[in-house]
């Protein structure tokens, strides 16, 4: 990937870290309040976060032949229904626990929110563990 | 009315998603990356296992920018408590609750192929109707275990 594309990447994410930050996100207390129709102001942080994204992914590659600095818009790769149901609820009962997923748990570390690396190394674990779960099943299958 | 929904004010919600709608949107329309927070649990592990599951292409080969933007991620979050008055916060969750919650965060993410960020952002705004469906599904195990877990002890 060019240089400009990485600092490009760069400066989004830190786009989003900000926004994460700002909207009090990385918080876990403020998640688990929505979660508990305490607050539905997560809702509205989504709501207002996808707005924008349809846009760009429904504009973007009708109105540009390209992107500005590389070949080709990608698009989100569809996997299985079952296992993108069965891992959606699961992470749920997860979310309903600790109050962040991957983005507000990394972003919390540069908002100071230290303990969210006990949930950052339950994430990397639970990462390793479904490669290693799946890993089996790729050997499993007859090639 | 408006304050029973959000008693603790709506004008950062609205602005702090906004910022990460054009997060998205920004990256989309420079580079065609679509984002997503999830994967860059398993592409770091791509460094260091061998595993088949971790060498796959798709995540040795996104590796390089999913690291470069969770760093923004932290760069960014940091420029906020140093901006804006008031945003710097500690959670006082017990460890060992974030860390299960963890464990089935990663898991459950990666067995999906996304998270909240990325069925809730990326997969509806690509108008993908498995994601959708995803949605309805953590939200309805999140709410019961928040439920659950206020009841039982209040935290």
């Amino acid at each position: 990937m060019k240089p400009m594309s990485l600092l490009a990447v760069l400066g989004c994410g830190a786009m989003f870290g900000f926004g994460l930050a700002f909207s009090t996100l990385v918080r876990p207390e403020v998640v688990l309040n929505f979660l508990r129709f305490h607050d539905m102001g997560p809702l509205l942080a989504l709501g207002s976060a996808v707005a924008v994204a349809t846009l760009a992914y429904q504009l973007g590659p009708r109105m540009m032949q390209r992107p500005v600095l590389e070949l080709s818009f990608g698009t989100r790769p569809v996997f299985g229904q079952r296992d993108t149901l069965i891992g959606a609820a699961i992470f749920g009962i997860g979310w309903g626990l600790c109050g962040v997923c991957p983005g507000p748990a990394i972003a919390g570390l540069g908002a100071g929110n230290w303990p969210l690396l006990y949930a950052l190394f339950g994430m990397f674990a639970g990462a390793y563990l479904q490669g290693w779960l799946a890993t089996g099943a790729l050997r499993a299958q007859p090639e | 009315m408006i304050d029973s929904f959000f008693p603790a004010g709506w004008q950062h919600y609205l602005i702090g998603g906004l910022w990460i709608g054009a997060s998205v949107a920004v990256l989309y329309v420079l580079t065609g990356l679509v984002s997503g927070m999830s994967a860059v649990l398993s592409s770091f592990w791509s460094y260091f296992s061998n595993l088949d599951y971790f060498q796959q292409p798709r995540l040795v080969g996104s590796r390089t920018w999913r690291t470069v933007f969770a760093a923004g991620l932290i760069l960014g979050a940091a420029l906020c408590v140093l901006l804006v008055p008031n945003t710097a916060t500690v959670t006082s969750l017990p460890g060992w609750q974030l860390l299960v919650g963890g464990l089935l965060v990663g898991f459950g993410a990666r067995l999906s192929n996304g998270c909240a960020l990325g069925h809730g952002i990326c997969g509806l705004a690509s108008l993908q109707l498995p994601s959708l469906l995803a949605v309805l599904a953590f939200l309805a195990t999140a709410f019961v275990t928040a439920q659950v877990t206020w009841w039982v002890w209040g935290r």
